[in-house]
């Protein structure tokens, strides 16, 4: 709970805060010329972005109906899709990082794959089994149950690409935690559930953290899964950056607005995360 | 050669396009350039991409040492990336609310009006919902996917539905008409508005209704030269091969009608 693996996402168990070679002076010093680059090939964009904002008009711009629309469906799918992760994803982690089952490094490389997957590609995958021809779409269809242009639509692409980021931090942080005080309370007594509620969790407490907080901005950024299985209407299924893709066709200046609005959203998101910051 | 060159050319613009559209942000990188011979960059309407990748092969046959290289996109962002400086000789419009920015802008030559399209209803084979006229599409419970009113082809279908004085009620407004005719291929929609010639193009996986209310939209296209071409003669030629009998039978084969 105290010490934050600055990575916890990546599943490396080196805590680099502590780490000699990364102590300033032992690092060589070509290395800041590319890691300045870098820094600035995130930021500039970022920053190019904001020069090109009609600040005049900007409170216009992204309180319009529609964009107060795609904001409040972004909000609320991308907040349910983080749920539908949770739900599914962290006892997925702890069968990935706990179990042994046979196949089970098969299983971590398929549920990895939406992550380096082309979103564009799940959506084609997502119309293909619940899509109205698609595998489980026509028994959904026999029961009336229509999921393509619905907000359920968008939270099921939503979850789709966002659950391995919870799976890869969660079992990130299960594996870098070990099993010795989960052994040592099954020792004294405690039950399977008992030890999961009363030591594993707080355990992996600061990875279950970054990897709800990933998944909700994955799902917050979410656009080729949504804009090819879900559709696009406004107040349904066109969330913040369909809305950002749209309003370049017509409004470039509302485009560059809520592009802003959801940078401010992610680094939210993220100053949320590394508030209490790896340990110095 | 040429032609596998034009080819890796529009793969790395697919590429390209693909990467920037991953990145959310819409980004406008040139193609790598071609290093032996000429090449003609023609800026074109996605809608045009049958026909245009005709009118190059035979322009490039005609014209030997000269490779034409198609970028294909949203007339929307094809403007953009003109403003932003990206190297076009030619660029054809799918409509001329587009072109003018850019004729506004001083940035093309006079344009020329080559094609017209209209829209059609189109449905999955077969045509399960039973749709057989515009006012159909109103009916409850269909499901009706649309252009957004923002991309040429939705602003089309709203003068279209103004004028016959019905209201729509879509369950998606699509970003491209290349959208709207996916959804009706999938078997997602009961029915979309897309163009005569996205119905031709699709062949047997839709059916296309025409109707006559399509008359209140025609959708005209223009092409010009680009003024900062380095090759305005070659610009002109490509024009003209595309005004040209030749050029406009190749249009009118996909369903294009004439101006």
């Amino acid at each position: 709970m105290t010490t934050w693996t600055s990575t916890p996402a990546l599943g490396t168990s080196r805590r680099t805060g502590r780490d000699p070679a990364v102590v300033p002076g032992g690092l060589p010093r070509w290395a800041f010329v590319p890691a300045a680059l870098g820094g600035l090939f995130v930021v500039l964009p970022l920053v190019a972005m904001g020069t090109r904002v009609d600040w005049t008009n900007y409170w216009g711009l992204i309180t319009s109906e529609s964009a107060r629309a795609a904001l409040a469906l972004s909000l609320q799918t991308a907040a349910t899709s983080t749920v539908v992760c949770l739900v599914l994803g962290i006892p997925l982690a702890l069968v990935l990082a706990r179990g042994r089952l046979p196949g089970q490094s098969l299983l971590r490389s398929l549920v990895l794959v939406p992550l380096v997957l082309p979103p564009v590609v799940g959506g084609v995958a997502l119309l293909s089994t619940f899509g109205r021809r698609g595998l489980l779409g026509e028994s959904m269809e026999v029961l009336g149950l229509q999921i393509a242009f619905s907000t359920t639509a968008v939270v099921l692409a939503q979850s789709f690409v966002a659950l391995p980021f919870l799976v890869v931090s969660l079992e990130g942080a299960l594996r870098t935690a070990g099993e010795r005080y989960e052994v040592v309370a099954a020792g004294l007594g405690a039950g399977p559930t008992t030890v999961l509620r009363r030591v594993t969790l707080p355990l992996v407490w600061p990875g279950l953290l970054s990897g709800t907080v990933l998944s909700f901005a994955r799902a917050l950024g979410e656009f080729g899964a949504t804009i090819t299985f879900a559709g696009s209407l406004q107040g349904v299924t066109r969330t913040l950056p369909l809305e950002v893709y749209l309003q370049r066709e017509s409004d470039p200046d509302a485009a560059v607005a809520l592009s802003l609005l959801l940078v401010a959203v992610a680094v939210v998101v993220i100053a949320a995360t590394h508030h209490r910051g790896p340990s110095r | 050669m040429t032609a596998r060159a034009r080819r890796t050319a529009r793969v790395t613009a697919a590429l390209l396009a693909a990467t920037s559209v991953a990145a959310g942000l819409a980004g406008c990188g040139p193609g790598p350039v071609a290093a032996d011979g000429t090449t003609l960059t023609v800026f074109a309407a996605a809608s045009l991409t049958e026909a245009f990748e005709q009118v190059a092969d035979d322009f490039e046959a005609d014209h030997p040492g000269v490779d034409v290289r198609l970028s294909l996109a949203g007339s929307s962002s094809l403007v953009a990336q003109i403003q932003q400086g990206a190297p076009a000789d030619v660029f054809a419009s799918a409509d001329t609310t587009t072109m003018d920015e850019l004729v506004a802008d001083d940035l093309v030559g006079t344009p020329q009006d080559f094609a017209t399209n209209t829209l059609q209803i189109a449905v999955p084979p077969g045509n399960p919902a039973g749709v057989a006229s515009l006012q159909d599409l109103a009916a409850p419970g269909l499901r009706l996917v649309v252009c957004a009113p923002q991309v040429p082809c939705g602003a089309a279908t709203a003068a279209t539905v103004d004028g016959a004085g019905i209201a729509l009620q879509p369950v998606s407004e699509e970003q491209s008409v290349t959208d709207v005719l996916g959804k009706v291929t999938a078997g997602e929609a009961d029915a979309g508005l897309v163009y005569v010639t996205d119905v031709a193009r699709a062949g047997d996986q839709v059916d296309g209704i025409p109707f006559a209310e399509s008359d209140a939209a025609v959708n005209t296209y223009p092409i010009a030269t680009v003024t900062d071409t380095d090759q305005p003669e070659l610009a002109r030629e490509f024009v003209d091969a595309v005004l040209s009998p030749e050029g406009q039978a190749v249009l009118a084969g996909l369903g294009f009608a004439a101006p």
